[in-house]
């Protein structure tokens, strides 16, 4: 199929977009889900009065952030101070561009769901994750403050660590989807609904149990919050932030957060597929049968948000070398002992 | 398409660099460096090699140049006094590199025809491409590379350990 160039390029652009906005849009309410379940869980309402269900909060939030005054401290050192939060941010926000919402369907030959299908689509998340580490290791250190300093340490060596735990708590999952492109691995989830899901039929379950707990760590959440840990750094890295700067760091930890949801949704839940499988009859027509994948996605990547707050409101802190021993003595033999149970089934199966 | 690619990245690279040496703060060094390796990371990527791209910024510019930052950050290290060198790096050092420069361009070039070429963006070698290579008809290197790697790691934790 021929089309032209500026027809392509205008569509990605388009897309590219509307993707952007949807995440922070996505980020922006899950900031909201997270105080109200929060509020919740501690018995109380969480925001509630702007706008219906205080469904405008995030709203004035944000409006409050941009307007107000962006203090420079004055030992700071400027150019990575102003380039650190721009790394965060932007590190989680490309990420979403490898993440596939839907089923493959090509309009003027662009995929519809997906920015860009790559061929190592995993590999880029991890690789693009590394890089984010920057964003917190230099805001610490050119804030030239000590509370920064040490929440940057904190959070530079929790996600060295863990990083080791998540990359290796994949690979099962790649060996029996044979492929680093994500779509490859869902469509191998796809066949039977929910029993061939990776973390029920495909018998991944302790890795995605691995995954999860080192995703937590990895995104900097309760109970691996150590890096901000209020009652002892202030707020950590980002303490002597203000303004847009902070709520740069603030929308990279919830995209950052969406992410991680997605992978955990497209590796071990079979990402956009139906947990009926093909129980459903197809009903509705050719756009309603497009959309329902994107449904699903959405439902489970939500569950997994819901998870991260449920889990947030209940867990208490970790103790740094407890962080440490759980990620180095626990997760990372647990990841191999179940690369190695994984690659065995697989072969005995084949054979 | 691919040659725009290039150039920009082969200019970030060199860019990166220089930038790398004339910087005087270790930290900003550190930064080129990163700069340095995510854009060998792309011209990987421009020769085909997707596999080895992801596992340059994973490894490099993820995992080892954030020890580097680490170790800069820990320590604290502050700007660089300039000194003037010693006269023989001036003497020996630039007619060095530029005849080591000229040697290495003049091989290349006369023994072009026997190195074979690589066109960009022509050529992609899958991840199982590449896994067939390592794991079946390099599989004894591979091992022994591994092997080496422990050893390091056993020596360096020997030579760190407090004696009791």
């Amino acid at each position: 199929m021929e089309v032209s160039i500026w027809i392509f390029l205008l569509l990605s652009v388009l897309k590219v977009a509307v993707v952007t906005v949807i995440t922070l849009m996505a980020v922006a309410y899950t900031v909201l889900l997270e105080r109200k379940l929060v509020g919740r869980i501690q018995n109380r309402w969480g925001p509630s009065r702007v706008g219906p269900f205080g469904m405008w909060q995030p709203m004035a939030d944000g409006l409050k952030l941009f307007l107000k005054e962006d203090l420079m401290p004055t030992n700071v050192y400027k150019p990575l101070y102003i380039l650190a939060p721009l790394i965060a941010l932007t590190c989680a926000l490309i990420s979403i561009s490898v993440v596939p919402f839907g089923k493959e369907i090509y309009y003027k030959g662009v995929d519809l769901f997906q920015i860009a299908d790559l061929n190592i689509g995993l590999l880029v998340i991890l690789g693009i994750t590394s890089i984010g580490v920057y964003g917190i290791a230099l805001a610490g250190w050119s804030s030239n403050n000590k509370y920064s300093l040490m929440g940057a340490l904190r959070g530079s060596a929790q996600l060295i660590s863990y990083e080791l735990a998540l990359g290796l708590s994949l690979v099962g999952v790649v060996m029996r989807a044979g492929s680093l492109r994500l779509r490859d691995i869902v469509n191998i989830q796809a066949t039977h609904g929910l029993l061939s899901w990776n973390v029920f039929g495909g018998l991944q379950f302790v890795a995605f149990f691995i995954y999860l707990m080192a995703a937590y760590a990895e995104t900097n959440r309760a109970p691996f919050d150590l890096p901000e840990a209020e009652s002892e750094l202030t707020a950590g890295y980002h303490t002597e932030y203000s303004s847009m700067k902070f709520a740069m760091f603030f929308m990279a930890e919830y995209a950052n957060m969406i992410t991680v949801s997605c992978v955990a949704t497209l590796l071990f839940f079979g990402g956009w597929s139906s947990p009926f499988g093909d129980l459903l009859p197809a009903w509705g027509g050719p756009v309603v049968q497009a959309l329902l994948p994107v449904f699903w996605f959405v439902l489970k990547v939500f569950f997994f948000l819901f998870l991260y707050i449920w889990v947030r409101g209940t867990l208490p802190r970790f103790r740094y070398d407890q962080l440490m021993r759980f990620g180095w003595k626990f997760l990372l033999p647990l990841a191999i002992a179940n690369i190695i149970a994984t690659s065995l089934w697989l072969a005995f199966r084949a054979a | 398409m691919h040659l725009v690619l290039f150039l920009i990245f082969g200019g970030l690279c060199v860019a990166g660099a220089l930038n790398l040496l004339l910087q005087r703060h270790p930290i900003n060094s550190a930064l080129s460096l990163i700069v340095v390796m995510t854009s060998l990371a792309v011209l990987y990527l421009l020769l085909g090699a997707e596999f080895l791209a992801a596992a340059q910024v994973i490894v490099y510019s993820g995992a080892i140049m954030v020890l580097f930052t680490f170790v800069i950050m820990l320590l604290n290290a502050g700007k660089e006094e300039r000194t003037h060198g010693s006269k023989a790096a001036y003497i020996v050092g630039f007619p060095g590199a530029a005849a080591l420069l000229g040697i290495l361009t003049y091989i290349f070039l006369k023994q072009s025809d026997h190195l074979g070429s690589a066109k960009l963006g022509g050529y992609l070698v899958t991840t199982s491409d590449l896994s067939r290579v390592l794991f079946r008809d390099l599989l004894l290197p591979f091992e022994v590379t591994s092997v080496l790697i422990l050893v390091a790691i056993l020596g360096a934790v020997a030579l760190a350990r407090r004696e009791h």
